[in-house]
């Protein structure tokens, strides 16, 4: 028993308190957070963006935006984030936050377009021809009709996109951005414990994740009630 | 009224509609029979526009529609549509569903939109159900709100497709009582319909289609009693 005490107490001493080392994990969080915050705008505007390029009528917008999401959807992430990490670096002076927030916002915006657009065509199709016979204009039935019932498709999916977003920017340890998941390897550095900073770092994750599960669980029950 | 003139339309390589000719004079009331894929929905949706034409030419009022396309929206607004799955707006409430269209398109206010909504409640039958959301409503109630959402702008022309097609055979009498009030009304009206003895007692004029034309019309008498062409015959062995 009291060995196992000792290592834990050893465990905790040396991978949070020696050193103010658990500001390692909370400023990592900070940026984590950040990150995701930022990148979930951006990729819910560039998003939406696409998605009306998509569903539009204008030829090369439809072109453009269909060849953005295969690209995006088609090459891994953390290439996305290097190759723009250094196409930025290069020409301009920007914190790395704000280049990870436009690499990973890019990025986002490609699934978040699909999900936009899969939102809307889930709405049944007679709903767009009850409105024309109506006698409104297409865009009118988006407005009036078709979007207000898409939302309901889209917000938890929108919800589950960030909290993918979240874990996918574990990856910002590769442009040098001390976020929680490279807290854990700087911190893994100084006490050589391979174990205790990454349960840790995945600990933190699944807090915040299931706190988002469990809102995006109260959320689509809301949304079911008023059906 | 509506005037139809060598009307073709095809998904593809599937010929639909063949040479439509035909012509519908004001408050007649026209019910369109005929097998399952003979083109009948089609035929309906291309006089408003919702299936554009291949070839030939609608006019509605004398106006040409094809040559009108700029103006669909507007045109639309002078033929009601009821179909088949009702088509109801799930996330509006009856009266919402019912003055939409007048307050966005016509102009109306509110509160004018609304008193008109009341009396078209009370015309179908369902006076207190204003505030109610679709999904609270049986088939025949989602139906008749469906037919008083049309009525709402002002249509000059009905068009219903296959009407009671979605309800349960209790619902089917309320819906036509409707639509049989709205005939005697004076309403045009062109009804796709399996429900012949509705067609036999309101139509003016039955038109039997079939091989991607109207094969065969006339009166309800003589098309239910005296066939002229042998298909027809068959058809109407088959479902009277
Ligand atoms: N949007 C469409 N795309 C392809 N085929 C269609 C479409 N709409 C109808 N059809 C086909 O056209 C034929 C006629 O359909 P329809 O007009 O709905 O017949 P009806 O209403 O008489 O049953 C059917 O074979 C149907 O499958
Ligand atoms: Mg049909």
């Amino acid at each position: 028993m009291n060995s196992i005490y000792k290592v834990l107490s050893d465990a905790i001493y040396y991978n949070l308190i020696r050193e103010q080392r658990y500001l390692q994990f909370v400023q990592g969080l900070g940026i984590s957070l950040q990150l995701t915050f930022y990148s979930a705008i951006l990729g819910t505007i560039i998003g939406l963006v696409l998605a009306l390029a998509k569903l539009g009528r204008i030829k090369f917008l439809e072109k453009f935006a269909t060849l953005y999401v295969d690209v995006i959807r088609g090459t891994p992430v953390v290439v996305q984030l290097v190759l723009i990490y250094y196409a930025i670096l290069g020409s301009s002076s920007l914190p790395k936050i704000v280049v990870a927030s436009i690499a990973f916002g890019l990025n986002s915006g490609a699934y978040v377009c699909e999900l936009i657009r899969a939102g809307i065509m889930a709405v049944d199709k007679g709903q767009m021809e009850a409105a024309r016979s109506l006698g409104f204009s297409y865009s009118q039935s988006m407005a009036y009709i078709i979007i207000p019932q898409a939302v309901k498709n889209i917000l938890p999916a929108l919800v589950n996109e960030f909290i993918v977003l979240l874990k996918e920017t574990a990856i910002a340890g590769y442009i040098a951005l001390d976020d929680l998941t490279r807290a854990g390897n700087i911190v893994r550095g100084r006490t050589f414990d391979a174990y205790t900073p990454f349960i840790l770092v995945a600990a933190i994750y699944l807090y915040i994740t299931t706190i988002l599960s469990w809102m995006l669980g109260k959320l689509e029950r809301r949304l079911r009630e008023s059906d | 009224m509506i005037e139809v003139v060598n009307l073709h339309k095809s998904f593809g390589d599937l010929k639909v509609l063949k040479g439509v000719n035909t012509k519908i004079e004001k408050q007649e009331v026209v019910c369109v029979i005929g097998a399952s894929g003979s083109g009948k929905s089609t035929f309906l949706r291309c006089l408003n526009l919702l299936e554009e034409p291949d070839s030939g030419e609608i006019y509605i009022d004398g106006v040409p529609l094809m040559e009108h396309k700029k103006d669909i929206n507007r045109l639309r607004q002078k033929v009601g549509m009821v179909f088949q799955q009702f088509n109801l707006f799930p996330h509006m409430t009856v009266m919402e569903n019912i003055t939409l269209g007048p307050v966005k398109l016509k102009g109306m206010t509110k509160s004018q939109a609304e008193e008109k909504a009341i009396e078209l409640l009370r015309k179908v039958g369902l006076p207190d159900k204003d505030d109610v959301y679709p999904n609270h409503l049986s088939g025949g109630q989602k139906q008749r709100v469906a037919i008083a959402r049309a009525l709402a702008m002002d249509p000059e022309i009905m068009l219903f497709d296959e009407p009671t097609s979605a309800l349960d055979p209790e619902m089917v009498g309320e819906v036509l009582n409707v639509m049989k009030q709205l005939a005697n009304e004076g309403m045009t009206m062109v009804v796709v319909t399996h429900e012949m003895g509705f067609a036999r007692e309101v139509g003016d004029r039955i038109m039997f289609m079939d091989e991607g034309i109207i094969f065969e019309e006339g009166p309800p008498e003589q098309i239910f009693t005296n066939p002229r062409k042998e298909r027809t015959r068959e058809f109407l062995g088959k479902v009277l």
